[in-house]
């Protein structure tokens, strides 16, 4: 082990060492000059101490506010090229398999890092002690019982797209949307044809159609987490960027699957029934909707698609681009049809209140889904500053909702003074009586630089009782705590952030996804692995709040499909609460003295009669004063009121 | 007889449980051992219903084909963004409507940063950054910055836009943009109506990223034109 250790270590640090003379004898790339910023419109801050961190892949300046990070788990060999050396016969052999024949013209730091997003690491999933990571060549699978300890299992070697993950049982969901994706999990791609022969060079063939590829979402099996199987693969037309796994409350046989497809339509001849074009010329063609898959938990192979909804159909005339149509115009001839919102790129599920918030291009949506095969649209958004809506996530109480706008589809800079603060930003919204109401935008506030991609991605919320909180990846940008718990004034709590991974050009890295899961943070660094990080208390969220959220357990987490947290009615929550109250100042000093010091009491004794009672005699005041407090200040006394009178530990 | 027929049973028994419990220490040893000091394993699955092959440890990523559509693809993205930066850059002196200044100006942006994108994609392959292909051909005196991309607004279209002004300017910009844009959709549709071309990770969501985006502004600049309540 020792051994293996320091063999690692060397390994490390000669890769260290490598890239760093690599980094600095690359000659500096001109960035084009930046945009300016909009007249009107503010950008991101460069006085943030996060503005200007030193760069690096492995040895990059790091800062953080409230968030501790315990490890970084390298990505797997597997996954990568497999070299550091920029002139090594590998990367010429890698080159030259993709049409490269002279690599001198490729900048050296280029080279390697050319297939960045052909091996980033994307989604994550967990059940148990088991997190699922998936990457555009396959997916990762760690052991995280200990999370400063945590271990890879299984590497799946599967290319085919960004592989969002979900696990349910010892079933195990891909997606899959790229024209390299093959049925039999080949890396080898499909091969081009030769050039077509002269004089029909603007003649282009249509693909080839090919029963090998897959476009859609694959089921292995994960009984044995060793050798996991392909056991089921429902193509689609479109494939699956994205995916979203359902379990009916009230089907304990099936799960769905929600397909999102973003990505071109594929031929009849390769999968029939796929059609393209606009619903008037084409009732049937693929776009203007989700796919829904059906999966029988005992029988997976016979999984299938069950309905696909049109989901943006004008509910008054029927019209299956009823989200817009804006019918043709221009006397000139050359304006066509207009293209309104045909796709989803992502739909988050919230069963237990029979409600689905999808982001879905040009528009924020609110989905009825009591019946999983048939859900229903019953509002729309759109937002003048929002460029692609991108991913949804509801508050526990299902009263707000929190869109995510992913301006340039996180391969760009987009968090530059330069770019403004309501582009690439979430927007928090209300809902009620099933309509959503804008309240206001969050954007990372810190600056990044010109070489780090960075706009709004994937987060969860953080279970914090009384408080709305949601933990998000920025990509390069780094992870940033936003509490949207006053949803006008959304404010950010604490953060991670590292400096570039190379500063002179933008070699794609940083978050895809950070997401909390049984008391710590564990984040899909796109090019460097797998960061875990832990909490840690600042003036904005105590030690008594961070332990009531790890209080709270789940056996499995896929974050687009949320579960309502259900706190337990103990004295750790309790104590959450009162920390907020002073926060608040709803309550007094005097007051505050006496409840903790009378739980403290409680908690020595493990509840004894006598203390159980004292606590239960502080209730009715408690109460009382929950009548005349502020929303939120109310709702925390009745919920310290409820606990101390049957209190738990 | 009888009764060593028994025992030879129960000996037969008692060495047949010393096994079993054996195997059960050895497999619980082997288990525990596994937890402590376990050796990722890489698997490549099969076709549904087939079986997994397990990889050698030492195994590395391979890249799947470029093809040289995709390389056409980005050069003539290129030149097709750059006509909506030039659009982008007329609003300032020539309209003061708050809405489509903002929407101007992200257009603008937005393209400015893709072409330093696709650029930096082309780059990094050893590949020009413009479609100089064409120029170099026995064509002396083409110009090959006339090539037009599908969309692109006509030099006629161009001169009355910067000639226009107010209201006559909002209308030509928002019919131009969206004329730019639908061209831009019809591209990526080339691309991957191409056999073997958008197998490129970067590629394939730079393009899909632009028809969604594109799509999306479509939407907007259709509103902007009164053509689309919601």
């Amino acid at each position: 082990m020792q051994k293996i250790q320091s063999f690692t270590f060397r390994l490390t640090a000669l890769a260290v060492f490598s890239l760093s003379i690599l980094t600095f004898s690359a000659s500096a790339q001109n960035f084009e000059k930046a945009p300016p910023l909009p007249k009107g419109m503010t950008g991101s801050d460069t006085n943030d101490p996060r503005a200007k961190l030193s760069p690096g892949l492995y040895d990059a300046g790091e800062i953080s506010l409230g968030i501790k990070h315990i490890s970084l788990l390298k990505k797997p060999a597997a996954f990568q090229l497999g070299t550091d050396d920029a002139d090594s016969d590998k990367v010429k052999q890698m080159l030259g398999s993709i049409g490269i024949g002279d690599m001198t013209k490729i900048p050296k730091p280029d080279r390697l890092v050319l297939a960045q997003l052909s091996f980033a690491n994307s989604d994550l999933a967990f059940q148990g002690n088991r997190l699922f990571m998936g990457n555009f060549y396959g997916m990762s699978i760690y052991d995280i019982a200990d999370p400063a300890n945590a271990k890879l299992l299984t590497s799946i070697v599967c290319p085919g797209g960004q592989g969002d993950v979900s696990v349910y049982k010892n079933l195990l969901f891909m997606s899959v949307e790229m024209p390299n994706g093959r049925l039999d999990c080949g890396t080898q791609g499909f091969a081009p044809p030769p050039p077509p022969p002269a004089g029909q060079e603007n003649n282009p063939p249509l693909p080839a159609a090919d029963k090998d590829r897959f476009r859609g979402v694959r089921i292995f099996d994960i009984s044995d987490i060793s050798n996991p199987k392909q056991v089921g693969a429902v193509q689609t037309c479109r494939g699956s960027h994205t995916h979203t796994l359902l379990v009916d409350p009230n089907d304990k046989k099936n799960v769905y699957i929600y397909v999102s497809g973003t990505s071109f339509v594929r031929q009849n001849e390769e999968l029939e029934g796929c059609s393209d074009g606009m619903p008037d010329k084409n009732p049937d063609t693929a776009l203007f909707r989700i796919d829904v898959i059906k999966v029988p938990v005992a029988a997976p192979q016979d999984s299938k698609i069950v309905s696909r909804p049109r989901i943006f159909t004008d509910e008054k005339t029927g019209a299956i681009a009823g989200l817009t149509d804006g019918g043709s115009h221009g006397d000139d001839g050359i304006l066509k049809r207009p293209n309104p919102t045909d796709q989803c790129h992502d739909i988050t599920v919230y069963p237990e209140i029979g409600l689905a918030a999808g982001a879905c291009a040009g528009n924020g949506i609110l989905l009825d889904i009591k019946d999983p095969a048939d859900p229903k649209r019953i509002d729309a958004v759109n937002d003048p500053n929002y460029a692609y809506w991108h991913s949804a996530s509801f508050s526990n109480d299902g009263k707000k909702v929190v869109f995510t706008d992913e301006w340039g589809g996180g391969l760009g800079a987009r968090c530059r003074a330069n770019d403004p603060n309501v582009w690439g930003a979430n927007a928090v919204f209300n809902l009620s009586d099933n309509k959503l109401k804008f309240q206001n935008y969050y954007k990372l506030p810190a600056a990044q630089g010109d070489s780090e991609n960075c706009v709004a991605h994937n987060g969860s919320l953080i279970p914090v009782p009384g408080r709305d909180i949601k933990v998000q990846a920025w990509y390069q940008g780094g992870i940033s705590l936003m509490d949207f718990t006053d949803p006008m004034k959304p404010v950010e709590i604490a953060y991670f952030d590292r400096g570039p991974i190379d500063p002179n050009v933008l070699l794609l890295g940083g978050f895809w996804s950070a997401y909390w899961y049984n008391g710590a943070i564990y984040a899909s660094e796109i090019a460097r692995g797998l960061d875990i990080f832990e909490l840690t208390p600042t003036e904005f969220l105590t030690q008594n709040e961070i332990d009531a959220a790890r209080s709270v357990r789940t056996p499995e987490l896929n974050v687009q499909m949320q579960q309502m947290i259900k706190y337990p009615k103990s004295l750790t929550i309790a104590k959450a609460y009162l920390d907020q109250l002073e926060r608040s100042k709803a309550l007094s000093a005097e007051e505050l003295a006496n409840l903790r010091q009378t739980i403290r009491d409680a908690e020595n004794s493990k509840l004894k009669k006598k203390d159980a009672g004292k606590l239960k005699k502080l209730a009715p005041s408690i109460e009382q004063k929950a009548k005349t407090a502020s929303g939120a200040d109310a709702a925390r006394m009745s919920a310290v009121a409820e606990i101390l009178r049957k209190p738990a530990l | 007889m009888m009764k060593s027929r028994y025992s030879i049973r129960r000996s037969f028994y008692r060495s047949f449980a010393t096994a079993l419990l054996f195997a059960a220490l050895s497999i619980s040893i082997f288990a525990q051992q596994k937890g402590n000091d376990v050796k990722p394993v890489i698997v490549q699955p099969g076709a549904p219903g087939q079986p997994s092959k397990i990889l050698p440890a030492n195994t590395t990523a391979v890249l799947p084909p470029i093809s040289q559509k995709d390389v056409e693809f980005m050069q003539g993205m290129i030149m097709h963004h750059a006509q909506a930066v030039e659009m982008s850059a007329l609003i300032d002196s020539r309209t003061e409507n708050k809405e489509l200044r903002s929407l101007g100006a992200r257009i603008g942006h937005t393209q400015a940063e893709e072409i330093a994108f696709m650029k930096r994609w082309l780059e990094s392959r050893g590949q020009t950054t413009s479609m100089t292909g064409m120029s170099n051909m026995n064509m002396p005196g083409h110009d090959h910055h006339m090539t037009m991309m599908p969309g692109m607004l006509t030099a006629k279209q161009m001169e009355a836009l910067r000639n226009s002004k107010d209201g006559e300017f909002d209308r030509l910009f928002l019919e131009g943009m969206i004329q730019h844009h639908i061209g831009a959709l019809v591209m990526v549709r080339e691309l991957f109506d191409t056999s073997g071309a958008g197998q490129d990770a970067e590629l394939f969501s730079f393009a899909t990223d632009v028809d969604s985006g594109q799509r999306a502004e479509i939407r907007i600049m259709q509103t902007m034109l009164g053509k689309d309540p919601k």
